[in-house]
């Protein structure tokens, strides 16, 4: 059991969430409450990450973000410090590719709050912040949660970007799934069997936990539940 | 509703906990990260413990596949030294300017025919053994690495072509993206056998697997296997650099089935 690329993974997890999650709530609401022109481009784009093999996005940020890049030059120049190979790439990475993980969820119970009840909270002379801090919140927070289970999860097992623009280094992008990886490639199946199972076993509790939270959901406001 | 808060509460903890604990996180800065063909895992990963050992001194080996390790170079992989399967990658990591200089020869690579237990294919080193199954029709599948970018891959290609049992295999061929993944494949027990490079094949992990034997070498063009440090080597990676030019280091590669450069 190779705990460094856990703990790793578990990391990478984590930041991705703490990233990816606020951002997707701001985004999700703007998306739900919102018409505009080329809303459904935008929706597309998101998507994107949810059809294209991991390894075609692994390759463009390596070849994007890399140092021969003007783009990887000048971030390199910004942050003094390289993007790929390193843990930060993973991140901005993981983060890119998990966009439809975490905003699927938050729009769709966003668009599941009933109008009238935000035009009551208005009328009664709520803030936008607040409404959105004690009206709105309550009622997505299981997509919320959702986002969060998924968007963990996904990260935790994520591995053509990794293998990609990660370069396998112990310690800073040797993931859990590329640890896996290495265990099958040196024959050591017990190592590569204990990983995997922990990696099912998490898999199969996050999605029972997100059927049941959407489940709730449903059932909470099943009319309006697209 | 409370259990879900509950819940979102607990998961908030155990975010903020990971939090707290990052800056604690030992970061391995000093020691250098190193590139390796993954032909040479089991060889290299004993001559690390030993260098180790007698130094004190600690490298991080990556294993995969040489060309993806070139191609990482050029895109700006911290690895400060490459050691390939194949001494075209460290002509092309030059050529591109990644490396500091030509580099040295550390091994010569050799072939093994291997098939795992159970397998009908019995072992010879003319592959009449797999003539006689393929003739009989009892050859379902044969793994090798992948000729357009693994050495070992290309070097079987070769072999079976200059034995006459490259078109006949042609619809029998499992690919490897690597030597390694070829070597699953081979013993995995849904192929008959396969060709892979005799490191592995001698690896006590290989071993419990399957059987082998090794081909001759003047079967194929030669393996010869060269590294090179790059622009980015520091100390310690200097030190690993000659500690495997050292008479210690090239012993445990002739007792994983490697031939020696001549110097």
């Amino acid at each position: 059991m190779d705990w460094q690329a856990l703990w790793l993974s578990v990391k990478l997890s984590s930041i991705t969430v703490l990233v990816l999650v606020p951002l997707s709530i701001l985004a999700g609401r703007a998306l739900a409450y919102r018409q505009f022109i080329g809303k459904s481009w935008v929706e597309a784009l998101i998507m994107v990450p949810l059809v294209l093999p991991p390894t075609v996005i692994g390759y463009y940020l390596l070849v994007g973000l890399g140092s021969q890049s003007w783009l990887g030059q000048w971030l390199e120049r910004l942050t003094g410090q390289q993007l790929v190979f390193h843990f930060s790439g993973l991140v901005l990475a993981s983060v890119l590719v998990n966009i439809p993980f975490a905003l699927q969820p938050i729009q769709r119970a966003f668009e599941a709050v009933p109008h009238d009840v935000r035009d009551a909270a208005a009328c009664c002379g709520m803030s936008k912040l607040k409404i959105l801090l004690k009206i709105e919140l309550p009622m997505v927070w299981p997509g919320v949660l959702t986002a969060i289970v998924l968007c963990f999860s996904h990260v935790l097992g994520e591995f053509g970007v990794v293998l990609m623009m990660g370069g396998n280094i112990a310690g800073e992008t040797k993931t859990i799934s590329i640890s896996i990886y290495d265990s099958v490639q040196a024959f050591d199946f017990g190592a590569a069997g204990t990983m995997s199972l922990v990696l099912l076993l998490f898999a199969i509790t996050a999605l029972a936990l997100t059927t049941s939270l959407s489940r709730r959901l449903g059932g909470q406001r099943g009319a309006n539940h697209r | 509703m409370s259990s879900l808060s509950r819940l979102g509460k607990v998961f908030g903890l155990v975010l903020s906990f990971s939090m707290v604990l990052m800056p604690f996180i030992s970061r391995a800065e000093t020691v250098p990260a190193i590139a390796a063909a993954a032909n040479i895992k089991f060889a290299l990963d004993d001559i690390v413990k030993n260098f180790s050992a007698e130094t004190g001194l600690k490298v991080r080996v990556s294993y995969g596949s040489s060309g993806n390790f070139v191609a990482q170079i050029q895109h700006g992989a911290p690895f400060e030294m490459l050691l390939s399967a194949d001494e075209r990658y460290i002509h092309e990591l030059q050529k591109a300017g990644f490396a500091r200089d030509e580099g040295v020869q550390y091994a010569v690579g050799r072939l093994a025919l291997v098939a795992p237990n159970k397998s009908p294919l019995t072992l010879d080193t003319e592959l009449n053994g797999v003539k006689v199954l393929l003739a009989a029709g009892k050859l379902e599948r044969f793994a090798i690495a992948n000729p357009e970018h693994a050495p070992y891959g290309e070097r079987a290609r070769e072999l079976l072509q200059k034995l006459g049992l490259w078109d006949g295999l042609q619809t029998k061929l499992i690919l490897g993206e690597n030597a390694s993944q070829a070597a699953q494949f081979a013993v995995s027990g849904s192929t008959q056998g396969g060709i892979i490079p005799l490191s592995i094949a001698l690896a006590p992990q290989f071993k419990a697997l399957g059987q082998s034997i090794a081909l001759p070498a003047e079967l194929h063009g030669p393996l010869y296997q060269r590294m090179v440090l790059t622009p980015k080597a520091g100390a310690t990676a200097e030190r690993f650099y000659l500690y495997l030019q050292s008479d210690a280091a090239k012993s445990v590669f002739v007792q994983y089935g490697f031939g020696l450069p001549a110097q």
